[in-house]
């Protein structure tokens, strides 16, 4: 053996590590800049407008703040609506991600469209849509439901259900079934392979999808004005109405640190929950192991075969369907009614600017466009920014000091879905005039709106992505290694390709929730370019039967194109003719 | 792996084909001259074309922010003051007019009828009790004529509000009240009102269209807070008359002000849109696309307007100097009565 041959791998290997640390340091470093700037500081900026007065450090809010009766119970209503909105969210949407991931049936993708639509509605149609249902002498009066605290339950879970099915569904679907048919073949029973063996495998994806939904019930706020009105208030509330309404930033700086604190609390122990259960799984391709329906027992199959269970998944689902589509139909009925009669007059009037109710500054198919463009370009930046993350943080660091780093930066993306809109975008007026110096004021950009809305859905694309990256097998890669793949054609051929199976179930994850942000957006949003949810929300607030009808229908409009979206990225994902593994 | 090359190609070909929002801006140039930015609420509305006529006429381009309802407007305005967000604000109330002067975010003015020497009135309201007559014919009630009467017992679980802390009608009616029971009496008014089964909605379209029974929605309740000027839009489809009615005896009135932002980058611009949108032609469009009155007495009003959305000839009011120094107590003090 010359002496070339031993030294050219030796550079070689030299040089691959060098360009190893390059990748993963940019891997860290641009999604953390992505964060700093447009999350971190923001925030930052306006947390501190709070807490300092005239140049000197005032803390005295917190003893202010806490001395108030209300604010206690408003933490205390928070943390309730929320874990009780998690908890059935999980309860109900377990089941729903069996039915709907595990098995096949005719209009399944339909069906799985629709449950996403509710996640999209902007909140104040929603709660037109559950009041008209629940006012007294409305289709459901007779519950008694109206401006109780378990309207305000049914809501959020109404909005969080599509999260737990689609994240849980996301791994689930293409879990190995040997492990549980092994466990069925040593005398098992359904139930209790199902206990034993499949739950701690979905463990990670259940939790990650309940602080989802946590974090998203905790900072809910339209739904709970609508529903609850201040009765019912949360922290995120109190933000809005400390800072909009009494403009009280002491106040408003010291419930954002306790929405924060809430919120890292939260992601602590589901972070927690996660690791302790993560482990590589069997992943297969997801035709292996999904099934199709069958309500009857097939013939010649033996009782005790699971069948019941997957009956009461069955029952469970089609009831939950069912539900979700009340408030749906309640909507389009409330859209088709004119006047006196019945009609589409709202919708023929969505293409001009209204006739006696005053004109937008566009029409409403023009917002339309305006929503796509946006959540277009807001996904794209999710992709990559929420990729890296999810890479990153997929990794396991051999020295504990790398894990709780890891483990950091994870919780440290959630932050967005917790922290609230208001602070944000007042945040971002205030930072974002000149901002570090340049001469640029960013307030105003069009560049702006899709960045504040890849910030939220930043933390959705890691959520989806990383549960299937986390269980790939170690010895997949450490086999692709040594049989003398680079680390980027590791990278490539084993993290990239599996991952990808979710990418489609993330896009249409980040471009749902784009098209329905409605936080920090209408606070930005150009009036020349505004988006569908800032438009629907100016249409309903404004006098005149004609400016509500319009609302509603185009409410429809934006139900029925976030379906159709979600659907297509599933075909999307859909294996294609085979060869692809 | 294909599939995702292609699905990842298809969103960059998308985007770089001018799909995306950042790749179409048209870059107008936001400084010059030629653009005055108008910082506005929510509900500000023209009619198509009103606002190209002023461009035309005027060689400026406008461009339109509008930051939230009346109370966010205001308070971004306050804590952008050092930077503003615009050359021109419209929309400013009168329970939010002092706390806009004293912050100083509008510039003084030479404006006559200017609130403080600095905001000028440009459209105002009426914000009533409304009635559904088709209920009380129905029923054979009654209809209530004054604020007293809605703590009568015959009128107990009828009436429906918006949120006074989350709405600006509410806010506007909970100030009927203290004009007209005094600093000693609106709290006891309240108490009264919610003993007799006061309703409170959300927002004002959550009241009229959900809860009251005369808003085409179907609710339970006939009698709810809304404008003077709702009545004529629930004249039905071949009728000659609204189904409902304001009372005028239970009315607080609201001017909406417009004025020149302090540090504006283009003041001159600023004035003439201000002109403009007393002129005329803008003031007797605010009627169809605001519903508000306008403030110039030359201006037309709609047909169906002077038949049946008539002023209040002696509404409530409250000093604006009284409402910027209580607001915010009153509305502690309201949320503790009504919502506890």
């Amino acid at each position: 053996m010359s002496l070339s041959t031993l030294t050219r791998p030796d550079v070689a290997a030299a040089s691959g590590r060098g360009r190893v640390v390059v990748f993963w340091s940019a891997a860290v470093a641009l999604p953390l800049i992505f964060l700093g700037v447009f999350f971190a500081w923001p925030v930052a900026v306006m947390i501190a407008k709070g807490f300092v007065v005239d140049g000197q450090l005032d803390l005295s809010g917190f003893a202010d703040v806490f001395s108030r009766p209300r604010t206690w119970r408003i933490v205390g209503l928070t943390i309730a609506q929320a874990t009780l909105g998690t908890v059935l969210s999980v309860l109900l949407g377990v089941p729903g991600a069996y039915v709907l991931y595990r098995h096949t049936f005719r209009g399944r993708t339909l069906v799985r469209a629709f449950v996403t639509v509710p996640f999209v509605l902007p909140t104040v149609v929603v709660g037109v849509a559950f009041r008209s249902l629940l006012v007294s002498g409305g289709p459901l009066g007779f519950l008694h439901l109206d401006g109780t605290f378990a309207a305000i339950v049914a809501a959020l879970v109404f909005f969080n259900y599509a999260v737990v099915v689609r994240a849980v569904g996301g791994l689930w679907e293409r879990l190995d079934s040997r492990a549980e048919q092994a466990a069925r073949a040593l005398g098992a029973s359904p139930w209790t392979a199902f206990r034993t063996v499949t739950l701690p495998q979905l463990t990670p994806a259940i939790a990650s999808a309940a602080s989802l939904a946590f974090l998203f019930c905790a900072t809910a706020f339209g739904t709970v004005l609508v529903l609850g009105g201040l009765q019912f208030g949360t922290i995120e509330t109190e933000i809005w109405i400390q800072t909009t309404q009494f403009l009280d930033l002491r106040a408003a700086a010291v419930l954002s640190v306790v929405q924060l604190v809430v919120v890292a609390g939260t992601l602590i122990v589901a972070g927690r929950a996660r690791s302790r259960r993560e482990q590589a799984l069997g992943l297969t391709l997801p035709s292996a192991s999904v099934r199709p329906l069958r309500l009857r027992r097939p013939a010649g199959m033996p009782p005790g075969d699971g069948h019941a269970l997957t009956l009461v998944a069955t029952a469970v689902t089609a009831l939950v369907v069912l539900l979700l589509a009340l408030p749906l139909v309640n909507l389009v009925v409330r859209s088709l009614r004119t006047g006196d009669g019945w009609g589409l007059d709202h919708y023929t009037a969505l293409g001009g600017w209204g006739t006696t109710g005053g004109s937008l500054s566009v029409t409403v198919w023009q917002a339309t466009v305006n929503s796509l463009r946006v959540a277009l370009d807001a996904t794209m930046i999710a992709l990559v920014v929420g990729g890296l993350v999810a890479l990153v943080v997929s990794r396991r660091p051999r020295r504990a000091v790398g894990r709780r780093a890891v483990a950091g930066l994870d919780a440290l993306f959630m932050l967005p879905l917790g922290v609230s809109a208001v602070t944000v975008g007042f945040g971002f007026l205030l930072s974002m005039h000149h901002p570090f110096g340049l001469p640029v004021d960013l307030r105003t950009s069009p560049l702006l709106v899709p960045i504040a809305q890849a910030v939220v859905a930043v933390p959705l694309v890691v959520r989806v992505v990383l549960p299937v990256l986390r269980a790939i097998d170690p010895r997949l890669r450490e086999a692709a290694a040594t049989l003398g793949a680079t680390p980027g054609r590791v990278l490539r051929t084993v993290d990239l390709s599996i991952a990808g199976r979710s990418l489609g179930l993330a896009v249409g994850f980040a471009f749902a929730a784009s098209l329905g942000e409605f936080g920090a957006t209408s606070f930005l949003a150009r009036p020349d370019r505004p988006t569908l949810p800032v438009v629907i929300f100016r249409l309903i607030g404004r006098p005149g039967p004609e400016s509500y009808g319009m609302a509603l229908a185009a409410s429809v409009v934006l139900a029925v194109l976030t379906a159709g979206i979600v659907a297509a990225c599933e075909r999307l994902r859909a294996p294609g003719a085979g060869g692809e593994w | 792996m294909a599939r995702i090359h292609s699905l990842l190609a298809v969103a960059g070909v998308l985007a770089l084909a001018g799909c995306s929002a950042i790749g179409t801006d048209d870059a107008a140039p936001s400084a010059s001259t030629g653009t005055v930015t108008l910082v506005t609420h929510d509900s500000f509305v023209l009619s198509d074309g009103i606002l190209d006529a002023f461009e035309e006429e005027s060689g400026l381009t406008v461009e339109l922010v509008q930051p939230g309802d009346g109370g966010a407007l205001v308070n971004q305005l306050v804590l952008t003051k050092d930077a503003p967000l615009g050359d021109l604000v419209f929309g400013i109330d009168n329970s939010f007019a002092s706390r806009a002067v004293d912050e100083g975010v509008v510039a003084p003015t030479e404006a006559p009828d200017a609130f403080e020497g600095a905001l000028v009135p440009v459209d105002y309201g009426d914000v009533c009790i409304n009635v559904d007559h088709a209920w009380f014919t129905a029923q054979g009630v009654a209809e209530p004529v004054t604020l007293e009467d809605l703590t009568e017992p015959e009128y107990k679980d009828l009436l429906v509000v918006p949120n006074a802390v989350t709405s600006s009608p509410g806010l506007s009616f909970l100030l009927a009240t203290v004009g007209a029971f005094g600093e000693d009496g609106w709290v006891d008014y309240w108490t009264a009102l919610k003993a007799n089964g006061l309703k409170v909605a959300d927002g004002w379209s959550d009241a009229y269209f959900t809860d009251f029974s005369g808003g085409g929605g179907g609710g339970p309740r006939p009698i709810v807070l809304s404008y003077a000027s709702s009545p004529p839009s629930t004249v039905p489809e071949g009728g000659t008359e609204p189904t409902t009615g304001a009372l005028l005896d239970t009315c607080f009135r609201q001017t909406e002000y417009a004025g020149v932002l302090e540090g504006a980058a283009n003041p001159d611009g600023a004035q003439q849109l201000l002109d403009f949108l007393l002129s005329d032609e803008v003031q007797d469009d605010i009627p169809v696309s605001m519903y508000m009155y306008p403030v110039s007495p030359t201006a037309t009003l709609p047909e169906e307007w002077t038949a049946f959305a008539p002023l209040a000839t002696d509404p409530f009011e409250v000093a604006p100097e009284d409402i910027s120094q209580n607001r915010e107590a009153w509305l502690a003090l309201w949320s503790e009565t009504v919502i506890g």
